[in-house]
């Protein structure tokens, strides 16, 4: 493609954009360890019971509170939530604390006696417990899964290129996990294993589009001798501009129908990865050959 | 041009046949060679989350002062119990695996209610040894240790085979001694002189007594034992002391209607995503964007022929790895054709644009799958449930399409110089 403005010099610009985007979602994963949540955690990483249960009739204000009071009366716990879910509403979410088999137990036999539902548990369509134990080591699995990835995704690009490389790659990694962690607290999105999935997921898919750009800066690097390695840099974002629009675009056309057409479960899984493939897309272009001269200009003393 | 229409249409027929054997399965003489797809008996599995069903998960609740040496021994004895359990009840489809250290993961499909499931699979076993009568003679406190050996147990066998040796406290050598000679007695009366061992009311073994046993161990052997029944039999034995009880830590259940759904609206989302994928590439990169979508559809069938052959478990996260590497999977089209394109317009013969484009893109496309794949790696070996099976799908999705791209959509394009396909315009110049 042919350059219609210039990327690195208006690196301010566009490195603005993306602090503003990322912000939020620093600012949530460093308060977690305070004891500040500004992410909705699903059961999966706080521990809790949720059940879902098909009512055959549309879950309205009255017969949420009357689930609710259900749900009291026979375990004794305030539920923390009871909404309405499911395409056309028909099913009811309760979530609570983590309780035991004999009280679920109990409020299923409840549920299916008050709404006469089926007798063998076809209307309960989901029926989860987490106990907070599990709930922390996946959040420790998680955590650990990602930085394993990335030390080594790092270790990978600096033997085939350089570190310079392999620092902007990551660099441009993390915004974009950054950005997919302010999607779900602008949108309050169910941070969940789903979450974990699509995050493991852009990092490999993100760092693919940085590395297609630094393949064509080492390439021409090569033959350009007298060049200065900015302009080399900003060439070859152009040069790889028109693969990463495509390719962006037809993973977009796919996981796009997942969203469009998608059961509840999937959208939750496949917003984030669409975030994480635009926010991709835009700092392989916008960003990674800047960070690249940047840690060039600064880490490396003699110009090749 | 003759050998290249020939090797074209050979092509073209493998893709159309190994398509058939994806869709139909392919048997020889009973034996499933190739599953079909949609065979979930020989072929690719359904997830718990795709055809309903339920993940339960018991953490063991250590005592203080637990030795945990022992714990992955009692570990497997709380595995054969469940499993054992699990075959009472009927679920055969079940499965029982340990993860982690002191966690069991049992799965149950299209079970609607588990939490009765969730009580009896977890609660402490009764053992208890009986006569024929029903008489309780022991119980599972009376018994140190049970082990499954090798050899030759009374040392009057002609041959090794596998056999259970039984220890017992002092008071269960005591014990024994008088169920035996109660029991050995009978031999001459009624012929009922076996001994049942039986847990939760059940009968895990029947052994015969011949005569009154005074040691402290005994062996329970000629019952034709593998090394693996053996060793269930003395694992089922040792839950009479297991020191510790199981709580559920982890409960997950899936309705079998919303799994059904599930599964419809996500293949409904795959094809109709590949539809639009081959209408991108047709457009943009005309003659090459039809190579990429024949190149599609062989990856494709690929894949659905290794996912059968290996028996990948799908789940929900799995076929959003699977769309997702189908998106994935033109982008190595995607990256030859861009870097053919420049080459023709720096004035290259369309024969030597292809040729070099290729060899410039390699790097990029080794590279950019390889940083996927370790991410993949990582999933796969770290990651627990579903996540290993997003894992498998995403990476075997990423090695299948680098081997497409770099095999058939090399070998189509040299076919289209062949047929004097050789305008520019026609790659999307």
């Amino acid at each position: 493609m042919k350059p219609k403005f210039p990327i690195l010099k208006n690196f301010k610009i566009f490195g603005i954009i993306s602090i503003l985007l990322c912000a939020t979602g620093l600012v949530a994963l460093i308060a977690l360890p305070f004891g500040q949540n500004f992410f909705n955690l699903s059961i999966d990483f706080a521990g809790g019971t949720e059940m879902e249960f098909n009512l055959h009739k549309t879950v309205d204000q009255t017969v949420q509170t009357e689930v609710r009071e259900l749900f009291q009366e026979v375990t004794g716990v305030d539920p923390s939530s009871v909404t309405s879910s499911g395409d056309s509403n028909e099913n009811v979410l309760i979530r609570s604390t983590s309780i035991d088999s004999e009280k679920r137990a109990a409020v299923i036999d409840k549920m299916v006696e008050t709404y006469s539902l089926d007798k063998d548990g076809k209307d309960l369509y989901n029926n989860n417990d987490v106990s907070p134990s599990v709930g922390s080591d996946l959040q420790r699995a998680a955590f650990l899964c990602a930085v394993v990835a990335i030390v080594l995704m790092l270790i990978y690009i600096t033997i085939r290129f350089e570190l310079t490389s392999g620092l902007a790659a990551v660099t441009c990694l993390i915004h974009d996990l950054l950005i997919m962690l302010s999607v779900y607290v602008w949108f309050q999105i169910p941070l969940d294993t789903g979450f974990i999935a699509a995050a493991l997921t852009i990092l490999g898919y993100s760092i693919n589009a940085s590395i297609i750009v630094f393949d064509r800066i080492r390439e021409n690097l090569r033959v350009a001798r007298k060049e200065p390695f900015e302009e080399v840099a900003e060439r070859s974002v152009w040069q790889t501009m028109g693969r990463t629009i495509n390719t962006t675009l037809t993973t977009l056309f796919t996981v796009g129908m997942i969203f469009v057409l998608g059961v509840p479960s999937l959208k939750q899984f496949t917003l984030p990865l669409i975030v994480g493939i635009v926010a991709g897309a835009w700092s392989s272009i916008m960003l990674s050959a800047s960070f690249w001269s940047f840690y060039r200009k600064h880490f490396r003393k003699k110009r090749i | 041009m003759k050998k290249s229409v020939i090797s074209f249409i050979a092509v073209m027929l493998v893709i159309v046949l190994l398509g058939l054997c994806a869709v139909m399965g392919f048997t020889v003489a009973g034996r499933t060679i190739i599953p079909a797809v949609n065979d979930t008996e020989h072929g690719i599995r359904l997830g718990l989350d795709l055809v309903g069903g339920s993940r339960i998960v018991y953490e063991a609740e250590l005592p203080e002062g637990y030795d945990t040496g022992n714990l992955s021994s009692d570990m497997e004895t709380a595995q054969s119990m469940i499993r054992q359990r699990l075959t009472n009840k009927g679920f055969t489809e079940a499965t029982v695996a340990l993860s982690g250290d002191n966690r069991i993961s049992v799965e149950i499909p299209q079970i609607t209610n588990p939490e009765e499931a969730v009580q009896t699979l977890g609660s402490t076993a009764q053992l208890v040894f009986m006569d024929a009568d029903g008489k309780e003679w022991l119980t599972g406190t009376d018994i140190k240790r049970a082990t499954a050996m090798y050899g030759q147990p009374t040392g009057a066998e002609l041959t090794d085979e596998h056999y259970v040796q039984i220890e017992f406290t002092d008071e269960g050598t005591q014990k024994f001694s008088e169920a035996t000679a109660s029991i050995a007695a009978r031999k001459n009366t009624d012929g009922m002189n076996f001994l049942a061992i039986v847990m939760d009311d059940q009968a895990i073994s029947t052994p015969m007594v011949e005569n009154q046993l005074t040691q402290s161990t005994c062996v329970i052997s000629g019952g034709n034992f593998t090394a693996e029944s053996a060793k269930e039999l003395a694992d089922l034995i040792n839950v009479g002391q297991m020191p510790f009880s199981l709580k559920q830590v982890e409960l997950r259940s899936v309705g079998p209607q919303l799994g059904a759904n599930a599964l419809q609206t996500s293949l409904l989302a795959g094809a109709i995503g590949i539809v639009l994928v081959c209408l991108f590439m047709l457009i943009v990169y005309r003659i090459p964007g039809l190579v990429a979508c024949l190149a599609l559809g062989f990856y494709i069938v690929i894949e659905a022929v290794v996912f059968g052959l290996i028996r990948v478990n799908l789940s929900l996260p799995g076929i959003a790895g699977i769309i997702l590497s189908i998106g994935m999977a033109v982008d190595a089209n995607v990256i030859i054709f861009e870097r053919i394109k420049e080459e023709l317009r720096a004035g290259k013969t369309v024969k030597s644009a292809i040729d070099s484009g290729f060899k410039r893109a390699f790097t990029a496309i080794l590279d950019s799958n390889i940083t996927t794949l370790i991410a993949a790696a990582v999933l796969f070996w770290m990651g627990t449930g579903t996540i290993v099976g997003f894992a498998t799908t995403l990476g075997l999705g990423v090695i299948i399409s680098m081997f497409t791209a770099l095999t058939v959509t090399h070998f189509l394009l040299n076919r289209m110089v062949d047929f004097h396909v050789r305008s520019p315009k026609a790659y999307g110049v």
